[in-house]
């Protein structure tokens, strides 16, 4: 097995990073005129609306046909249906957690708890670490949302298209921070005066997932729980699938989304699954563009990025190679090729490598 | 340190509901123009990772960090919630001959 690379966050790595440039740096971006992203910043109300509107109702069908079909094999695709669908929650609590879907702050912020809870993924810890990927995404010593470190491990790839051992971390930590007891890794990105919101926030969610369970154990059915947190886990694969897309085998301590993150296209149902994400350079670049704009910023700014990837599938035939070849070399990353035109910034400092192109 | 007026810009150089960077000696500030009008100044940096506000977006009395969606009241400089909890500095201004002045000290 090849060497580990460093990937622990505290108050140290944080300041080696900063110290050599790579923390709170300056990153690339695209050049677009200032009244353009103006118009492509505002938010509005109707089309979040009708995008969670659609969802909700989906959830809400998938799921009275699930209830109804309990019992029966119908209830198979009726489950597999909700469970993609409720797992889908992950993309929308990531979206609001930037609050940039509704013009309305209110509906981003209860949105965004209800997604957040189902996603498992604590609101106000995901918000402050989900900044700090924003600002050193795929940067050692900093960044802790890298969700492939290398050299990868398989097995845990694998079980987390079911998010079985990321979910179980995600859970570990929501009672941990019930308890009231915050990491030294979480204290580097979560000021003091936000840990009380987190733990009680948690203590919300841990009171829901016991009576949850409590409320299987009273009926004797594992019916409730179907609906609620375990759907998170049967109907993750597609989510998952969708994530490790955004920067699985690219370079890491680079200051250029370009290079670090993939664009790629989806067909229509994806895109209303994905939320969008998939145009992820546009979206590190400029995080404040609601994900109803994120095609029309890649109409502007496409002449200056890498080729976006035509389908999930052209990307997962990069990928698997790439994921592959990290297990013997965790020194290799795929290098994205930027338009002649704009290679005034390309940015592999020290520390990154690349042995081949794709 | 003595109080001192600056120009900033004409006033026509900002438009309605957005904001411009000024950098004046070491120190930046964003400067905005309001829905209704109204201007008002305030620090340049984000409180939160030192992001020039200048580039993000302003909405009603709100400008928002364009890296992590920091919120602040430009009116007051009041942070608005996570990710931001420090408050921004605002600095007076007025306008005179269709000039924008800031006011340091």
């Amino acid at each position: 097995m090849a060497q580990q690379r460093d990937y622990r966050i505290d108050a140290s790595t944080l300041q080696q990073a900063q110290q050599v440039g790579l923390a709170s740096a300056d990153w690339h971006a695209c050049k677009i005129d200032r009244k353009t992203l103006k118009r492509l910043m505002k938010r509005e109300n109707q089309a979040p609306l009708a995008h969670f509107g659609l969802w909700l109702l989906l959830l809400i069908i998938s799921g009275s046909v699930a209830f109804l079909a309990w019992g029966t094999l119908w209830c198979i695709p009726a489950f597999t249906i909700y469970g993609m669908l409720y797992a889908a929650s992950d993309h929308r609590a990531h979206e609001l957690s930037h609050g940039t879907p509704f013009r309305t702050g209110w509906l981003n912020t209860a949105l965004y708890h209800l997604t957040a809870f189902m996603t498992l993924h604590e609101a106000n810890f995901w918000r402050w670490s989900h900044a700090r990927h924003h600002t050193d995404t795929l940067i050692l010593g900093s960044d802790r949302e890298i969700a492939v470190p290398r050299p990868p491990n398989l097995a845990k790839m694998l079980l987390d298209l079911c998010y079985i051992a990321s979910g179980w971390v995600e859970l570990k930590r929501i009672f941990r921070h019930a308890a009231g007891h915050l990491t030294k890794e979480d204290m580097t990105f979560v000021p003091e005066s936000e840990r009380p919101k987190v733990i009680w926030t948690c203590r919300i969610y841990v009171t829901i997932i016991l009576g949850t369970v409590g409320w299987c154990l009273a009926i004797g059915s594992i019916l409730p729980a179907l609906f609620i947190v375990l759907p998170r886990f049967y109907g993750g694969p597609l989510s998952q699938l969708f994530n490790l897309t955004q920067h699985t085998a690219l370079a890491e301590n680079v200051l250029d989304h370009r290079l670090n993150t993939r664009t790629v296209k989806m067909n229509p149902i994806f895109n209303f699954l994905y939320m969008n994400m998939n145009y992820h350079v546009e979206h590190h670049m400029f995080p404040m563009v609601p994900f109803y704009h994120l095609p029309r910023l890649h109409d502007h700014i496409k002449n200056q990025c890498p080729s976006p990837y035509p389908s999930l599938w052209a990307a997962y035939r990069e990928i698997i190679p790439g994921v592959l070849r990290q297990r013997k070399d965790p020194g290799y990353f795929v290098e994205r090729h930027l338009p002649e035109k704009a290679k005034d910034t390309p940015r592999y400092p020290n520390g990154s490598r690349s042995t081949a192109t794709a | 340190m003595s109080e001192q007026w600056v120009e900033v810009c004409d006033a026509d150089d900002i438009e309605e509901e957005d904001v411009i960077r000024f950098d004046h000696g070491d120190r930046t500030f964003a400067i905005y123009r309001s829905a209704d009008d109204e201007y008002f100044a305030t620090d340049g940096l984000c409180t939160h990772e030192q992001v020039h506000l200048a580039d993000g977006l302003v909405m009603d009395n709100i400008i928002e960090c364009p890296k992590h969606n920091g919120r602040f009241d430009y009116r007051t400089g009041d942070a608005k919630g996570a990710p931001v909890c420090v408050n921004l500095n605002t600095y007076p201004i007025k306008l005179e001959d269709d000039k924008v002045y800031l006011k340091l000290g």
